[in-house]
């Protein structure tokens, strides 16, 4: 019997014990209308090596693809130790560590989480993880209502530069409480915020303005200006960060001349593998004075009964195990181990090392759009500074020329016309430090074939 | 000691960054970091040595008998951990199309299928990453099928008193009143209560079946029945799925909507705290409504991701994405192995230890909450009476059974029951741990009576002793700082 321990003479002495002849029996205040459930719709078991043979093959029809798409997952190099110290079944099959004198592992890794999370983005209190980017930016915008007392609006300010997916999943969350979400205009020549158009909003109250830096787009936002101009309607400003692009660019706890007060987004870029869109995690920080409106766990430092110093979960007051429905969130278990992940990743790559990674993205994603920008009618939609993502207008439709390349071994990126109809057809690509010189020199001359027919044009004009 | 207490100011782990030195200069002065974020400055053996020797002050599954109740800590089998990290199932990009995820789409759908089948439900949603997203799902297609009815009167959920807190938590994010139902002398339902909250108001009712008071609720049907007549939706919470796995099925009872925790049942792992998985599945009614993305199967055994476009009545989306499908893919290695009478073998024998651990600590003098109904996969011991004679309570058991080396079964839940240990031993453990349980729990009773104050003192093995709570509520220190 797979997992179950018991030889048929304990299972006998156990049975003994507790008086019943059959295991039947145990079950026997369930109504018998209730038992006898039809699982023939179920296959029989197999061992461990046919399951393994199974899933080796259904892996084997996932033909790995050359990755130039990010639009809210990225490449990055993950170094072996992080995965075989992550899977150690300390970690990997430990509970919540509420017993904290048994999870002082688990307690001590999420407090050090907390510190680098507060490092990346300079503000003072970290949890210990959401589900993922858009869950994490649904709870920011739950908790900037919650913590926002000089304005009494539920309208929150989230412009058209936050991925599609972000604004979808905090719609399907926060609507339900009355929380009314409003767009803000883009620019078209840049592919950020309309600074200008913001003026309209001037006379309306907004409990929070959304900033995202860098947004869907890959392009920079005026973030110190946004945030000024957030605090000065009395709104609460929520920055949405890719965590690798914050060891290059400003915190956001020093945006404009008061910082942000709340930040989150996806966490998958510190170590965390792309696994078809999950596991990942959100993460979230903010300043001390919102920290009891903080969703999720949060894990402080203090001392043991002789004077040692010890971590444990605190605030519980905030979670649903103690204030139920007058917690801050529903949110009880959280994505644990990808944090554990994230940590070592970062204190492997320390911050040379992640300023090294956010460089060589950027790098790469400029040689990217230099060659294929080479290519007749390929073209950049926006001539602002940008990260390590940019989105090209083709001279044919984005999501024919993608099967194209997939046909031929390349993720070429992310077709923007299936959230932005209006932008026609664009393509947002991406190159992290992965990517090879190689592997930017075989996307162009396939995309030179594909639209042009002639990989020698491409060389040529390039 | 911290990871930045072995930090030094030019240690790096040279092989984990580019090489080369590439610039950012191109990118505007001013939207540049003035300074470097401080993160450790440590050399890979070191961050190897210091992760590892952290590890090691956990309790967990595989050091430890871990009986935590409503958690359902049992073995996470290995093999699926190896499986669900294949190389292809690991690099695949989330917006890779759908013609080069045949495989892992293909065990997506099989899960969803039989995950349908073992609940008696009608179809089943891969993409909640948790139980409580899956309550918040639960509750938004409830809300959804109200609305589309226009049925808008409809402003309360009933929850039972010793419900877990997302339950009540969820309902609230939801925009509904929270109505609590109380629990009758036999750990049921109390029927006449319930009658009384039900009315024109009521939207729905959240329950956990067994309970959270560790028996199987038996009026589920009457109960399903009067929901039903007023107007109300069922509810499924499937944390205690584990007891019944396979023998009863949440969709048989009545119930409209479930979740599972597949960290629990399927025997995912809890990671420290998640990530876990919580499908959702539905009967016919609230169809519509389900969560995107699910998968989908055409004509020829191809397999796609369905959207807005499929579902245009969809709650919508919860994820950037399809959900922890490196979880999900875990969940499906193990119900492989399983198969369908492996699934039945879950119940019987999670159940089989629940009772033999309760009769053999009934049978040394320890107080069971409801002696007289048949325990489902867990029980609650109350300590009342150890509390009141010795000066002993709850807490202090738990704490001396760290010590003697077995995880702490769930405290002071449900709060109901005073000096609750709720006890899930799973159908993993061997006679042999449950024995050296009952051994440990008699022993600390036996300390309590010669020194109960060297028990209030326990642990005394562990890493660190009771840890000053108060403290770290007070004097918040949430992050290292260069000179604490």
């Amino acid at each position: 019997m797979p997992f179950v321990p018991h030889t048929p003479e304990e299972i006998q002495e156990m049975l003994d014990t507790i008086g019943v002849e059959r295991l039947d029996e145990l079950f026997d205040e369930i109504p018998s209308a209730l038992l006898g459930a039809q699982l023939d719709a179920i296959p029989e078991g197999m061992g461990e090596m046919e399951v393994a043979q199974l899933m080796r093959a259904r892996a084997a029809q996932d033909v790995p693809l050359t990755c130039f798409a990010g639009a809210g997952a990225y490449e990055h190099h993950i170094p072996a130790a992080v995965w075989e110290v992550t899977t150690r079944g300390e970690f990997y099959s430990a509970y919540t560590p509420y017993q904290a004198e048994a999870s002082q592992g688990t307690l001590q890794q999420i407090y050090e989480f907390q510190t680098m999370i507060s490092e990346l983005t300079g503000l003072y209190a970290a949890n210990a993880s959401l589900y993922d980017g858009a869950t994490a930016l649904a709870e920011a915008v739950l908790m900037a209502v919650r913590a926002n007392r000089k304005v009494k609006s539920k309208r929150v300010l989230i412009p058209r530069s936050v991925h599609p997916r972000y604004r979808q999943v905090v719609e399907t969350v926060v609507t339900a409480q009355g929380i009314e979400l409003i767009d803000a205009p883009l620019d078209d020549t840049v592919g950020r915020v309309d600074a200008e158009a913001l003026g309209r909003f001037e006379d309306q109250p907004f409990a929070a303005v959304v900033i995202p830096q860098p947004n869907f787009f890959g392009a920079l936002e005026e973030v110190d200006r946004l945030t000024d101009w957030a605090h000065g309607l009395g709104a609460l400003a929520i920055g949405v960060c890719n965590p690798v692009a914050l060891a290059v660019l400003s915190p956001p706890g020093e945006w404009g001349s008061a910082g942000v007060d709340i930040v989150c987004g996806e966490g998958q870029p510190l170590g965390i593998p792309l696994a078809s869109g999950g596991p990942y995690f959100g993460y979230m920080a903010t300043r001390k004075e919102h920290v009891r409106q903080l969703p999720g766990r949060v894990v402080g430092r203090t001392v043991d009964l002789d004077g040692r110093t010890g971590f444990t979960l605190t605030l519980q007051a905030r979670e649903q195990h103690i204030r139920r429905s007058k917690a801050t969130s529903n949110i009880c278990t959280n994505q644990g181990l990808m944090a554990t992940a994230a940590t070592i990743y970062m204190a492997l790559l320390g911050s040379e090392g992640l300023a090294r990674v956010a460089a060589m993205c950027h790098e790469r994603t400029r040689e990217l759009v230099q060659r294929l920008t080479a290519i007749d009618g390929v073209e950049r939609l926006y001539d602002g500074p940008f990260f390590h993502e940019v989105p090209l207008r083709l001279p044919r439709p984005a999501a024919e020329v993608l099967k194209q390349l997939a046909a031929h071994g390349v993720l070429g990126g992310y077709d923007l016309g299936r959230d932005y109809a209006e932008l026609g057809s664009v393509l947002l690509v991406c190159a992290t430090e992965m990517r090879t010189s190689a592997e930017i020199d075989h996307y162009a001359a396939l995309l030179q074939e594909i639209l042009h027919g002639d990989a020698a044009v491409a060389r040529s004009s390039g | 000691m911290l990871i930045y207490d072995i930090s030094r100011p030019g240690r790096r782990a040279f092989a984990q960054a580019p090489y080369r030195e590439p610039s950012a200069d191109s990118l505007p002065r001013r939207f540049r970091r003035q300074s470097p974020p401080r993160l450790p400055q440590v050399s890979e053996l070191e961050v190897v040595r210091h992760y590892t020797r952290l590890s090691q002050k956990n309790f967990s599954i595989d050091t430890h008998f871990y009986p935590l109740g409503s958690c359902t800590m049992k073995y996470n089998p290995r093999g699926a951990n190896q499986l669900a990290m294949l190389p292809q199932f690991l690099g695949r990009h989330p917006l890779a199309p759908d013609t080069h995820g045949q495989g892992v789409l293909a065990c997506l759908y099989e899960l969803q299928q039989e995950l349908a089948v073992v609940t008696g439900m009608d179809e089943v949603a891969l993409s909640v990453m948790a139980g409580a997203q899956g309550e918040l799902a639960g509750v938004a297609m409830i809300r959804a099928y109200h609305e589309a009815r226009g049925d808008t009167a409809r402003t309360e959920i009933l929850v039972p008193d010793a419900a877990h807190g997302t339950n009540p938590a969820t309902a609230t994010m939801c925009g509904y009143k929270v109505r609590e139902i109380p629990t009758g002398a036999d750990g049921d339902v109390d029927m006449a209560a319930l009658d009384t909250a039900l009315g024109p108001q009521t939207a729905g009712i959240m329950l956990t079946n067994p309970s959270t008071v560790g028996v199987f609720e038996r009026r589920i049907q009457e109960i399903a029945a009067r929901v039903h007549e007023a107007g109300g939706l069922l509810y499924y919470d499937g944390a205690n799925l584990n007891a019944i796995l396979g023998k009863a099925r949440p969709g048989d009872m009545g119930f409209d909507v479930i979740h599972l925790n597949l960290h629990k049942t399927f025997s995912t792992p809890h990671g420290g705290g998640g990530p876990g998985a919580g499908a959702v599945g539905v009967n016919q009614r609230l169809l519509p409504y389900l969560p995107l993305p699910r998968v989908g199967q055409e004509k020829g055994d191809r397999y796609r991701w369905l959207t807005e476009a499929d579902c245009p009545e969809s709650i919508g989306r919860l994820g950037t994405f399809g959900g922890n499908i490196g979880i999900l893919l875990r969940a499906y290695a193990y119900l492989r192995m399983l198969g369908r009478d492996g699934m039945v073998r879950v119940a019987d024998y999670s159940t089989l230890s629940a009772n033999y651990l309760m009769k053999r600590l009934q049978a040394e003098g320890f107080t069971v909450a409801y002696p007289e109904r048949r325990a489902s996969h867990e029980f609650i011991v109350s300590l009342k009476k150890e509390a009141k004679e010795l000066g002993v309570n709850a807490m202090d058991f738990a704490k001396r059974l760290l010590d003697l080396g077995y995880h702490a079964p769930t405290t002071y839940f449900p709060l109901l029951i005073p000096e609750a240990l709720l006890i899930e031993p799973t159908e993993t453990e061997s006679k042999r741990e449950l024995d050296g349980f009952v051994e440990a729990m008699v022993r600390i009773r036996k300390e309590a009576e010669e020194d109960p104050d060297a028990v209030k003192g326990a642990p005394y093995r562990l890493p660190v002793r009771r840890l000053d709570d108060v403290r770290a509520a007070r004097d918040l220190d949430l992050r290292w700082e260069e000179h604490s």
